[in-house]
Protein backbone atom coordinates (compact mmCIF):
# COMPACT_ATOMS: atom_id res chain seq x y z
CA UNK A 1 0.00 0.00 0.00
CA UNK A 2 0.93 2.86 -1.39
CA UNK A 3 1.82 5.75 1.89
CA UNK A 4 0.75 8.68 0.67
CA UNK A 5 -2.52 6.90 -0.50
CA UNK A 6 -2.83 5.17 3.23
CA UNK A 7 -2.19 9.04 4.81
CA UNK A 8 -4.31 11.17 1.94
CA UNK A 9 -7.05 8.63 3.20
CA UNK A 10 -6.67 8.46 7.04
CA UNK A 11 -6.76 12.39 6.87
CA UNK A 12 -9.82 11.89 4.81
CA UNK A 13 -11.81 9.75 7.13
CA UNK A 14 -11.16 12.13 10.69
CA UNK A 15 -11.96 14.85 8.73
CA UNK A 16 -15.21 13.29 7.64
CA UNK A 17 -15.50 12.32 11.34
CA UNK A 18 -15.21 15.56 12.55
CA UNK A 19 -16.93 17.05 10.71
CA UNK A 20 -20.12 15.32 10.97
CA UNK A 21 -19.47 15.51 14.70
CA UNK A 22 -19.47 19.52 14.09
CA UNK A 23 -22.41 18.96 11.99
CA UNK A 24 -24.21 17.06 14.78
CA UNK A 25 -23.72 19.44 17.70
CA UNK A 26 -24.04 22.41 15.19
CA UNK A 27 -26.98 21.88 12.63
CA UNK A 28 -29.10 19.22 15.03
CA UNK A 29 -28.63 19.73 18.83
CA UNK A 30 -29.73 22.85 20.03
CA UNK A 31 -25.86 23.95 20.97
CA UNK A 32 -26.04 27.06 19.00
CA UNK A 33 -28.74 28.41 21.20
CA UNK A 34 -26.79 27.49 24.35
CA UNK A 35 -23.69 28.71 23.71
CA UNK A 36 -25.21 32.63 23.27
CA UNK A 37 -24.82 35.91 24.89
CA UNK A 38 -25.25 37.55 27.71
CA UNK A 39 -28.87 36.66 29.81
CA UNK A 40 -30.76 37.48 32.99
CA UNK A 41 -33.27 35.84 34.86
CA UNK A 42 -36.91 36.50 35.67
CA UNK A 43 -39.35 34.41 37.85
CA UNK A 44 -42.93 34.09 37.50
CA UNK A 45 -45.17 32.32 39.54
CA UNK A 46 -48.20 30.33 38.16
CA UNK A 47 -51.26 28.22 39.63
CA UNK A 48 -50.68 25.85 36.85
CA UNK A 49 -47.91 25.17 34.07
CA UNK A 50 -49.40 22.39 32.27
CA UNK A 51 -46.82 20.79 30.46
CA UNK A 52 -44.33 23.19 30.36
CA UNK A 53 -40.80 22.07 30.71
CA UNK A 54 -37.21 23.72 31.19
CA UNK A 55 -35.82 25.07 27.97
CA UNK A 56 -39.42 25.73 26.65
CA UNK A 57 -39.53 28.88 24.68
CA UNK A 58 -40.22 32.26 25.78
CA UNK A 59 -41.38 34.92 23.14
CA UNK A 60 -42.81 38.16 22.70
CA UNK A 61 -45.02 38.53 20.11
CA UNK A 62 -44.32 35.42 18.63
CA UNK A 63 -40.67 36.45 18.88
CA UNK A 64 -38.32 33.76 21.20
CA UNK A 65 -36.62 35.93 23.24
CA UNK A 66 -35.38 33.52 26.10
CA UNK A 67 -35.83 30.04 27.65
CA UNK A 68 -37.32 28.83 30.54
CA UNK A 69 -33.86 28.09 33.07
CA UNK A 70 -35.79 26.15 35.89
CA UNK A 71 -39.35 25.24 37.47
CA UNK A 72 -39.65 24.96 40.94
CA UNK A 73 -42.85 24.31 43.52
CA UNK A 74 -42.87 27.10 45.90
CA UNK A 75 -44.25 25.50 49.10
CA UNK A 76 -45.45 29.15 51.08
CA UNK A 77 -47.96 29.96 48.25
CA UNK A 78 -48.21 26.70 46.81
CA UNK A 79 -47.59 28.11 43.17
CA UNK A 80 -45.55 26.62 40.02
CA UNK A 81 -42.01 29.60 40.13
CA UNK A 82 -40.50 29.40 36.82
CA UNK A 83 -37.27 31.23 36.13
CA UNK A 84 -37.29 32.43 32.76
CA UNK A 85 -34.31 33.24 31.31
CA UNK A 86 -34.10 36.20 29.03
CA UNK A 87 -31.52 37.31 26.36
CA UNK A 88 -29.64 40.49 27.51
CA UNK A 89 -30.87 42.43 24.57
CA UNK A 90 -34.09 42.50 25.47
CA UNK A 91 -34.00 44.18 28.65
CA UNK A 92 -36.70 46.66 28.79
CA UNK A 93 -39.58 44.81 29.92
CA UNK A 94 -42.34 47.36 31.46
CA UNK A 95 -43.15 46.29 35.29
CA UNK A 96 -46.33 44.96 34.45
CA UNK A 97 -45.61 42.60 31.71
CA UNK A 98 -47.98 39.45 32.01
CA UNK A 99 -46.54 36.09 30.92
CA UNK A 100 -49.09 33.41 29.86
CA UNK A 101 -49.01 29.97 29.14
CA UNK A 102 -50.25 28.65 25.41
CA UNK A 103 -49.81 25.45 23.49
CA UNK A 104 -48.17 25.72 19.55
CA UNK A 105 -50.79 24.24 17.81
CA UNK A 106 -53.24 21.76 19.02
CA UNK A 107 -50.79 19.02 20.06
CA UNK A 108 -47.67 21.16 20.13
CA UNK A 109 -45.06 21.84 23.27
CA UNK A 110 -45.57 24.25 25.60
CA UNK A 111 -44.38 28.00 25.62
CA UNK A 112 -44.34 31.08 27.62
CA UNK A 113 -46.03 34.55 26.17
CA UNK A 114 -44.77 37.37 27.47
CA UNK A 115 -46.97 40.45 26.93
CA UNK A 116 -45.65 44.51 27.64
CA UNK A 117 -48.03 46.13 29.85
CA UNK A 118 -47.75 50.07 29.92
CA UNK A 119 -45.57 50.86 32.86
CA UNK A 120 -43.20 53.18 32.75
CA UNK A 121 -40.31 51.39 35.43
CA UNK A 122 -38.49 47.88 33.47
CA UNK A 123 -38.15 45.22 34.98
CA UNK A 124 -34.86 44.14 36.57
CA UNK A 125 -33.06 40.85 36.62
CA UNK A 126 -34.34 38.76 39.28
CA UNK A 127 -38.02 40.72 39.51
CA UNK A 128 -41.17 38.42 39.75
CA UNK A 129 -44.21 39.02 37.07
CA UNK A 130 -47.32 39.62 38.98
CA UNK A 131 -49.24 39.07 36.50
CA UNK A 132 -49.42 35.26 35.11
CA UNK A 133 -51.83 32.88 33.07
CA UNK A 134 -52.06 29.25 33.70
CA UNK A 135 -51.46 27.21 31.41
CA UNK A 136 -54.94 25.78 29.90
CA UNK A 137 -55.41 22.07 31.00
CA UNK A 138 -57.81 19.75 28.65
CA UNK A 139 -59.57 18.21 31.17
CA UNK A 140 -60.45 21.13 33.09
CA UNK A 141 -61.54 23.11 29.81
CA UNK A 142 -63.37 20.22 28.52
CA UNK A 143 -64.76 19.74 32.64
CA UNK A 144 -66.37 22.84 32.83
CA UNK A 145 -67.98 22.64 29.54
CA UNK A 146 -69.78 19.92 30.44
CA UNK A 147 -70.32 21.20 34.01
CA UNK A 148 -71.60 24.65 32.40
CA UNK A 149 -73.80 23.22 29.88
CA UNK A 150 -75.10 20.57 32.45
CA UNK A 151 -75.85 23.62 34.80
CA UNK A 152 -77.70 25.78 31.78
CA UNK A 153 -79.94 22.68 30.93
CA UNK A 154 -81.27 22.01 34.63
CA UNK A 155 -81.11 25.70 35.05
CA UNK A 156 -83.26 27.00 31.82
CA UNK A 157 -86.61 24.95 32.96
CA UNK A 158 -86.51 26.21 36.34
CA UNK A 159 -85.83 29.62 35.42
CA UNK A 160 -88.49 28.80 32.27
CA UNK A 161 -91.44 27.40 34.12
CA UNK A 162 -92.24 30.47 37.10
CA UNK A 163 -92.22 32.71 33.60
CA UNK A 164 -94.44 30.60 31.68
CA UNK A 165 -96.40 30.34 34.90
CA UNK A 166 -96.64 33.78 34.96
CA UNK A 167 -97.48 34.49 31.19
CA UNK B 1 -23.97 -39.25 34.83
CA UNK B 2 -20.68 -38.48 36.34
CA UNK B 3 -19.63 -37.80 32.70
CA UNK B 4 -22.11 -35.14 32.37
CA UNK B 5 -21.08 -33.18 35.30
CA UNK B 6 -17.65 -33.42 34.50
CA UNK B 7 -18.30 -32.06 31.05
CA UNK B 8 -20.32 -29.01 32.28
CA UNK B 9 -17.58 -28.53 34.90
CA UNK B 10 -15.37 -28.18 31.88
CA UNK B 11 -17.42 -25.93 30.07
CA UNK B 12 -17.60 -23.51 33.05
CA UNK B 13 -14.11 -23.87 34.02
CA UNK B 14 -13.15 -23.06 30.70
CA UNK B 15 -15.49 -20.63 30.26
CA UNK B 16 -13.67 -18.76 32.98
CA UNK B 17 -10.00 -19.20 32.13
CA UNK B 18 -11.11 -17.91 29.10
CA UNK B 19 -12.81 -14.70 30.38
CA UNK B 20 -9.65 -14.22 32.34
CA UNK B 21 -7.33 -14.54 29.55
CA UNK B 22 -9.26 -11.76 27.75
CA UNK B 23 -9.03 -9.94 31.15
CA UNK B 24 -5.79 -10.12 31.33
CA UNK B 25 -5.13 -9.58 27.62
CA UNK B 26 -7.23 -6.46 27.58
CA UNK B 27 -5.04 -5.31 30.68
CA UNK B 28 -1.80 -6.14 28.67
CA UNK B 29 -3.19 -4.30 25.17
CA UNK B 30 -4.56 -1.07 27.86
CA UNK B 31 -1.23 -0.84 29.90
CA UNK B 32 0.54 -0.90 25.70
CA UNK B 33 -1.74 2.03 24.61
CA UNK B 34 0.57 5.36 25.88
CA UNK B 35 3.04 4.01 24.00
CA UNK B 36 1.09 4.34 21.17
CA UNK B 37 1.80 7.95 21.02
CA UNK B 38 5.46 7.59 20.03
CA UNK B 39 4.92 5.27 17.49
CA UNK B 40 1.92 6.84 15.36
CA UNK B 41 2.66 5.75 12.12
CA UNK B 42 1.61 1.63 13.41
CA UNK B 43 -1.40 3.48 14.43
CA UNK B 44 -2.06 5.40 11.01
CA UNK B 45 -1.40 2.49 8.77
CA UNK B 46 -4.09 0.48 10.95
CA UNK B 47 -6.49 3.44 11.16
CA UNK B 48 -6.00 3.20 7.36
CA UNK B 49 -7.58 -0.51 7.68
CA UNK B 50 -9.84 -0.41 10.24
CA UNK B 51 -11.43 3.06 9.79
CA UNK B 52 -11.03 4.32 6.22
CA UNK B 53 -11.79 0.54 4.93
CA UNK B 54 -14.85 0.86 6.70
CA UNK B 55 -15.95 4.17 5.74
CA UNK B 56 -17.80 2.99 2.47
CA UNK B 57 -20.37 0.86 4.11
CA UNK B 58 -21.20 3.08 6.87
CA UNK B 59 -21.72 5.75 4.46
CA UNK B 60 -24.16 3.55 2.06
CA UNK B 61 -25.86 2.00 5.41
CA UNK B 62 -25.89 5.25 6.85
CA UNK B 63 -27.69 7.47 4.45
CA UNK B 64 -30.31 4.23 3.37
CA UNK B 65 -31.01 3.91 7.03
CA UNK B 66 -31.97 7.45 7.38
CA UNK B 67 -33.91 7.32 4.02
CA UNK B 68 -36.09 4.30 5.57
CA UNK B 69 -36.47 6.19 8.62
CA UNK B 70 -37.66 9.25 6.66
CA UNK B 71 -39.85 7.52 4.81
CA UNK B 72 -41.70 5.22 7.75
CA UNK B 73 -41.46 8.38 9.97
CA UNK B 74 -43.61 10.38 7.47
CA UNK B 75 -45.60 7.52 6.87
CA UNK B 76 -47.01 7.41 10.85
CA UNK B 77 -46.80 11.35 11.59
CA UNK B 78 -48.45 12.12 8.61
CA UNK B 79 -51.80 10.24 10.13
CA UNK B 80 -51.28 12.59 13.28
CA UNK B 81 -50.20 15.96 10.72
CA UNK B 82 -47.50 15.91 12.82
CA UNK B 83 -45.06 15.53 9.39
CA UNK B 84 -43.35 18.16 10.98
CA UNK B 85 -41.55 16.31 13.86
CA UNK B 86 -39.81 13.73 11.09
CA UNK B 87 -36.53 15.80 11.99
CA UNK B 88 -36.94 15.42 15.48
CA UNK B 89 -37.62 11.36 14.85
CA UNK B 90 -34.69 10.93 12.40
CA UNK B 91 -32.34 12.89 14.46
CA UNK B 92 -33.11 11.15 17.57
CA UNK B 93 -33.42 7.98 16.56
CA UNK B 94 -30.06 8.01 14.88
CA UNK B 95 -28.01 10.01 17.06
CA UNK B 96 -29.13 8.03 20.33
CA UNK B 97 -29.27 4.75 18.96
CA UNK B 98 -29.42 3.44 15.06
CA UNK B 99 -25.66 5.37 14.89
CA UNK B 100 -23.65 3.90 17.66
CA UNK B 101 -25.23 0.38 17.26
CA UNK B 102 -25.69 0.25 13.33
CA UNK B 103 -22.36 1.23 12.72
CA UNK B 104 -20.65 -1.25 15.50
CA UNK B 105 -22.23 -3.64 13.86
CA UNK B 106 -21.18 -3.14 10.30
CA UNK B 107 -17.80 -2.21 12.34
CA UNK B 108 -17.37 -6.13 13.79
CA UNK B 109 -18.63 -7.14 10.36
CA UNK B 110 -15.77 -5.60 7.92
CA UNK B 111 -13.22 -4.53 10.37
CA UNK B 112 -13.70 -6.42 13.39
CA UNK B 113 -13.83 -10.14 11.36
CA UNK B 114 -10.46 -8.65 9.66
CA UNK B 115 -8.55 -8.17 12.53
CA UNK B 116 -9.53 -11.63 14.16
CA UNK B 117 -8.36 -13.40 10.44
CA UNK B 118 -5.06 -11.37 10.70
CA UNK B 119 -4.03 -11.97 13.79
CA UNK B 120 -5.23 -15.46 14.12
CA UNK B 121 -3.24 -16.06 10.70
CA UNK B 122 -0.19 -14.41 12.42
CA UNK B 123 -0.33 -16.66 15.22
CA UNK B 124 -1.27 -19.97 12.99
CA UNK B 125 1.93 -18.85 10.90
CA UNK B 126 4.11 -18.43 13.94
CA UNK B 127 4.51 -14.80 13.32
CA UNK B 128 3.78 -14.07 16.73
CA UNK B 129 5.93 -16.48 18.40
CA UNK B 130 8.59 -15.44 15.89
CA UNK B 131 8.41 -12.08 17.24
CA UNK B 132 9.00 -12.77 21.23
CA UNK B 133 11.69 -14.66 19.43
CA UNK B 134 13.08 -11.34 18.62
CA UNK B 135 12.28 -9.78 21.77
CA UNK B 136 9.19 -8.16 20.22
CA UNK B 137 6.26 -8.08 22.28
CA UNK B 138 3.46 -8.90 19.85
CA UNK B 139 0.72 -6.91 21.95
CA UNK B 140 2.68 -3.69 22.01
CA UNK B 141 3.75 -4.35 18.35
CA UNK B 142 0.54 -6.44 17.10
CA UNK B 143 -2.42 -5.60 19.22
CA UNK B 144 -2.13 -2.09 21.27
CA UNK B 145 -1.85 0.01 17.49
CA UNK B 146 -5.35 -1.92 16.23
CA UNK B 147 -6.74 -1.42 19.33
CA UNK B 148 -6.43 1.95 19.64
CA UNK B 149 -7.42 2.03 16.02
CA UNK B 150 -10.55 0.89 16.64
CA UNK B 151 -11.06 3.16 19.63
CA UNK B 152 -10.82 5.88 17.50
CA UNK B 153 -12.23 4.96 14.55
CA UNK B 154 -15.69 4.57 16.26
CA UNK B 155 -16.89 7.63 17.13
CA UNK B 156 -16.25 8.73 14.22
CA UNK B 157 -17.86 6.06 12.08
CA UNK B 158 -20.92 6.32 14.51
CA UNK B 159 -21.09 10.05 13.94
CA UNK B 160 -20.51 10.27 9.63
CA UNK B 161 -23.36 7.23 10.06
CA UNK B 162 -25.54 9.89 11.97
CA UNK B 163 -24.77 12.82 9.81
CA UNK B 164 -25.39 10.85 6.86
CA UNK B 165 -28.65 9.43 7.75
CA UNK B 166 -30.01 12.61 8.99
CA UNK B 167 -29.19 14.04 5.14
CA UNK B 168 -30.77 10.93 3.87
CA UNK B 169 -33.91 11.24 5.95
CA UNK B 170 -34.09 15.19 5.11
CA UNK B 171 -33.60 14.11 0.98
CA UNK B 172 -36.49 11.43 1.82
CA UNK B 173 -38.67 13.81 3.87
CA UNK B 174 -38.22 17.31 2.71
CA UNK B 175 -37.00 16.89 -1.18
CA UNK B 176 -39.61 14.01 -1.84
CA UNK B 177 -42.39 13.99 0.83
CA UNK B 178 -42.99 17.68 1.15
CA UNK B 179 -42.14 18.15 4.52
CA UNK B 180 -40.93 21.64 5.52
CA UNK B 181 -37.51 22.54 4.93
CA UNK B 182 -37.50 25.16 8.16
CA UNK B 183 -39.69 23.01 10.71
CA UNK B 184 -37.09 20.21 9.51
CA UNK B 185 -34.49 21.40 11.14
CA UNK B 186 -36.15 24.15 13.72
CA UNK B 187 -37.95 20.96 15.95
CA UNK B 188 -35.01 18.93 15.33
CA UNK B 189 -32.74 21.67 17.01
CA UNK B 190 -35.33 22.22 19.53
CA UNK B 191 -35.41 18.68 20.56
CA UNK B 192 -31.97 17.63 20.21
CA UNK B 193 -30.26 18.00 23.35
CA UNK B 194 -26.46 18.74 22.90
CA UNK B 195 -25.21 16.72 26.35
CA UNK B 196 -28.32 14.50 26.90
CA UNK B 197 -28.69 13.22 23.02
CA UNK B 198 -24.83 13.78 21.06
CA UNK B 199 -22.65 13.44 23.84
CA UNK B 200 -24.57 10.54 25.07
CA UNK B 201 -24.21 9.21 21.77
CA UNK B 202 -20.83 9.40 21.45
CA UNK B 203 -20.19 8.10 24.59
CA UNK B 204 -22.07 4.88 23.31
CA UNK B 205 -20.29 4.34 20.59
CA UNK B 206 -16.54 4.96 21.84
CA UNK B 207 -17.84 1.59 24.38
CA UNK B 208 -19.08 0.05 21.53
CA UNK B 209 -15.15 0.56 19.73
CA UNK B 210 -13.85 -0.56 22.98
CA UNK B 211 -15.89 -3.70 23.01
CA UNK B 212 -15.71 -4.57 19.53
CA UNK B 213 -11.86 -4.10 19.55
CA UNK B 214 -11.79 -6.20 22.71
CA UNK B 215 -13.40 -9.40 21.28
CA UNK B 216 -11.39 -8.85 17.82
CA UNK B 217 -8.38 -8.55 18.72
CA UNK B 218 -8.75 -11.51 21.82
CA UNK B 219 -10.17 -13.92 19.10
CA UNK B 220 -7.53 -13.80 16.96
CA UNK B 221 -4.75 -13.52 19.98
CA UNK B 222 -6.27 -16.89 21.53
CA UNK B 223 -7.38 -18.54 18.38
CA UNK B 224 -6.78 -22.27 17.66
CA UNK B 225 -3.51 -21.76 15.73
CA UNK B 226 -5.15 -23.39 12.65
CA UNK B 227 -7.50 -23.07 9.57
CA UNK B 228 -10.53 -24.45 11.06
CA UNK B 229 -9.66 -22.54 14.52
CA UNK B 230 -9.36 -19.12 12.72
CA UNK B 231 -12.00 -19.48 10.93
CA UNK B 232 -14.17 -20.26 13.81
CA UNK B 233 -12.63 -17.10 15.79
CA UNK B 234 -13.77 -14.91 12.71
CA UNK B 235 -17.08 -15.98 13.18
CA UNK B 236 -17.49 -15.85 17.13
CA UNK B 237 -15.98 -12.30 17.05
CA UNK B 238 -18.87 -11.38 14.11
CA UNK B 239 -21.65 -12.90 16.63
CA UNK B 240 -20.10 -12.31 20.49
CA UNK B 241 -19.53 -8.57 19.11
CA UNK B 242 -23.64 -8.25 17.64
CA UNK B 243 -24.57 -9.91 20.80
CA UNK B 244 -22.36 -7.60 23.15
CA UNK B 245 -23.41 -4.72 21.45
CA UNK B 246 -27.25 -5.21 21.32
CA UNK B 247 -27.04 -6.44 24.96
CA UNK B 248 -24.70 -2.96 26.12
CA UNK B 249 -26.66 -0.40 23.88
CA UNK B 250 -29.63 -2.01 26.33
CA UNK B 251 -27.89 -1.12 29.30
CA UNK B 252 -26.17 1.94 28.39
CA UNK B 253 -29.55 3.30 26.83
CA UNK B 254 -31.41 2.42 30.24
CA UNK B 255 -28.36 4.22 32.19
CA UNK B 256 -28.33 7.73 29.96
CA UNK B 257 -32.41 8.47 29.08
CA UNK B 258 -33.85 6.05 31.70
CA UNK B 259 -35.76 8.79 33.64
Amino acid sequence: MNNRTVEIGVGLFVALGIAALFMLAMQVSNMSSITRKESYVITAAFENIGGLKVRSPVTVSGVRVGRVDAIDYDMHSYEAVVSLRIDDNYDTFPEDTSASIFTAGLLGEQYIALEPGGSMNNLKPGDRIQLTQSALVMEQVIGQFLYGSAARNTAEPEAGEPGAGGL
Amino acid sequence: MLDGLQSLGRATLGFFERLGRGNLFLLQALSNLPGMLLRPRLVLTQLYSVGVLTLLIVLVSGLFVGMVLGLQGYNTLVDFGAEDSLGVVVALSLVRELGPVVAALLFAGRAGSALTAEIGLMKATEQLSGMEMMAVDPVQRVVAPRFLAALLSMPLLAAIFSAVGIYGGHFVGVGLLGVDDGAFWSQMQNSVDLRADIYNGVIKSVVFGFVAGWIALFEGYDAIPTAEGVSRATTRTVVHTALVVLGLDFVLTALMFGD
